[in-house]
């Protein structure tokens, strides 16, 4: 039964994406949306516990979400791949659940 | 009506909430009854100034140039925390150039944003009469 993990909440606002990495199984993956992309910028205070998740478990990040906060593509963590919308809804159907933190 | 210092002090990422908007909203409108403003971007609020927004892909109104009006209105005093900068990976150079028309040095472009130590940032906000935090 493996879970897609969404999160939406910015790691300097909230550990919500802490909280995921303590509790996610080892076939879980992450999809970081909205003010979640944030995690997956380089350079960040956080950078290293995002590049370290994204080595043992599949991570994404929401491509439009990346582009309406003026973030780009290629300056992400390496390991994180970036989807569209259509990704999205293929995460969606290929996890038999979705965790939507909030 | 006596001038006031106002303090606008904004901590939040600009499309996951409504407060950057709100507050942008509330600023252009304050700035019209002549009061000394000053905003403050710490937190995620450095977020809210990036370059290069393009927000067709979530549907959502990309508010991002209208701090470049901000000038006209005369709110030409606006502070980035250097320590928020630097735990996300950013420096000024990500950020737009908000500049402002000095009329007193026949309209000289000025520089409206100023990078603050969090030491800096406590006398800016000591120092006012009204704070207003989105």
């Amino acid at each position: 039964m493996s879970m897609l993990h969404t999160i939406n909440k910015s790691p300097f606002d909230r550990d919500s994406l802490g909280s995921c990495l303590r509790v996610i199984a080892d076939d879980g993956a992450i999809l970081l949306i909205e003010d979640g992309v944030y995690a997956a910028t380089k350079g960040t205070r956080v950078a290293d516990a995002v590049a370290s998740a994204a080595s043992k478990y599949s991570v994404y990040v929401l491509g439009a979400d990346l582009s309406a906060r003026g973030m780009s593509d290629d300056n992400i963590v390496d390991g994180i791949s970036v989807v569209d919308y259509d990704g999205f809804v293929d995460l969606v159907t290929e996890h038999d659940q979705v965790n939507a933190w909030l | 009506m006596a001038m006031k210092k106002f303090l606008y002090m904004n901590r939040r990422a600009p499309y996951g909430t409504v407060y950057a908007l709100e507050s942008l909203e509330v600023v252009l409108i304050g700035a019209a009854f002549d009061q000394d403003v000053s905003l403050v971007f710490m937190d995620d609020g450095v977020y809210q100034l990036t370059k290069g927004q393009k927000t067709e892909g979530i549907g959502m109104k990309n508010f991002s140039p209208t701090f470049s009006a901000l000038g006209d209105y005369e709110v030409n005093k606006i502070y980035i925390e250097k320590e928020s900068l630097e735990e996300r990976g950013l420096t000024l150079e990500d950020l737009q150039h908000l500049v402002w028309e000095d009329e007193d040095e026949d309209w000289a472009e000025k520089d409206s944003i100023h990078l603050v130590s969090s030491e800096e940032l406590s006398k800016i906000i000591a120092d006012q009469d009204v704070v207003l935090s989105f």
